[in-house]
């Protein structure tokens, strides 16, 4: 059965065809989701794509997060549904309250936009399942703001449970520990920085993005009964 | 009654201020010696209704805890004027 995948596109939202490209792909079944709906449809999985919701006015997030869509995407997540946040995304998810911490300017100054290599921290998320922990792959970066940081208490926390899912290599804006992506508590909310959408094809330089899709696809599936 | 309401979003002590240490550093090749400590913020200007100064405080409190200011990363000071009807125009 095809595995369908709603794909969220804010007002600014900019990589939403290449994550609808990257899904097509693989099989699955990816359309567009306008950030006014306030139902999600018949979906497995939901993502957040990259690009400037609402401009990144006050902050990256901080408007998208009253979007009506995020009430939708709010239940999809407590229901167990998987939800990703890339980039932006990202920065939405933890402006919503989905996911802890904040990301703050690069602590370089810059913005970057390179690949980088990351490894699989933790296989306890919807992004990471089935993937070898310790796995390297090599996944752009595009980003202001992805100095990911959080509290001692919560770093503690999403350490001791696995919840660090990737991390850079060679850390490239400062984030605390090294992390390019965290997930909930449950794993089925994930968050991160690099775009596996434009590593999804060796004419793009890697098509290591694909392993973390092929993941989230194979969690949404196992979960159809849902 | 109306006030005018300055909300100053800061960065919260501890938290790194790339923005700020940038500045820091060009400032020697400016000329301008003996400055340190520069944060970086943000300067929000808005006026509000409400009962008396007690209840704009507040409401202006609410709406920096659940939209203006990042709490992870940012704190806020709130200053507050009454404005006149004249002011108001």
């Amino acid at each position: 059965m095809t595995t369908r995948v709603g794909v969220v596109l804010f007002p600014g939202t900019n990589c939403e065809h290449d994550v609808i490209e990257a899904l097509a792909r693989l099989g699955a079944d990816a359309s567009l989701v306008w950030h006014g709906e306030r139902s999600l449809g018949d979906v497995d999985a939901m993502v957040l794509p990259g690009g400037f919701a609402h401009g990144d006015y006050l902050r990256p997030g901080a408007i998208a997060r009253f979007s009506p869509v995020m009430g939708a995407v709010s239940d999809f997540a407590a229901a167990g549904g998987p939800v990703v946040g890339i980039c932006n995304g990202f920065q939405v998810l933890t402006e919503a309250h989905l996911l802890p911490g904040a990301l703050q300017k690069n602590a370089g100054l810059r913005f970057l936009c390179t690949p980088v290599d990351l490894e699989v921290a933790s296989d306890r998320s919807v992004l990471t399942a089935g993937v070898e922990v310790g796995r390297r792959l090599r996944i752009p970066i595009n980003h202001f703001e992805g100095n990911y940081l959080c509290d001692p208490a919560t770093l503690d926390e999403l350490r001791a449970e696995g919840r660090v899912v990737l991390r850079y290599v060679d850390n490239p804006n400062g984030s605390v520990d090294d992390i390019a992506g965290i997930a909930n508590a449950a794993g089925n909310v994930v968050g991160l920085m690099p775009h596996p959408e434009r590593a999804s094809d060796p004419l793009l330089g890697s098509a290591d993005g694909l392993v973390l899709f092929a993941a989230l696809l194979a969690s949404a599936g196992a979960g159809v009964s849902r | 009654m109306h006030f005018e309401a300055l909300v100053e979003v800061r960065l919260r002590p501890g938290i790194a201020d790339p923005q700020g240490q940038t500045i820091e550093r060009a400032l020697p090749a400016l000329g301008f010696e003996g400055i340190a400590a520069v944060r970086t913020g943000k300067a929000i200007r808005l006026s509000v209704e409400a009962a008396d100064e007690a209840a704009a405080r507040r409401r202006v409190e609410d709406l920096c805890q659940r939209f203006l200011t990042n709490p992870v990363i940012e704190d806020a000071v709130i200053s507050l004027e009454p404005l006149s009807p004249l002011e108001r125009q």
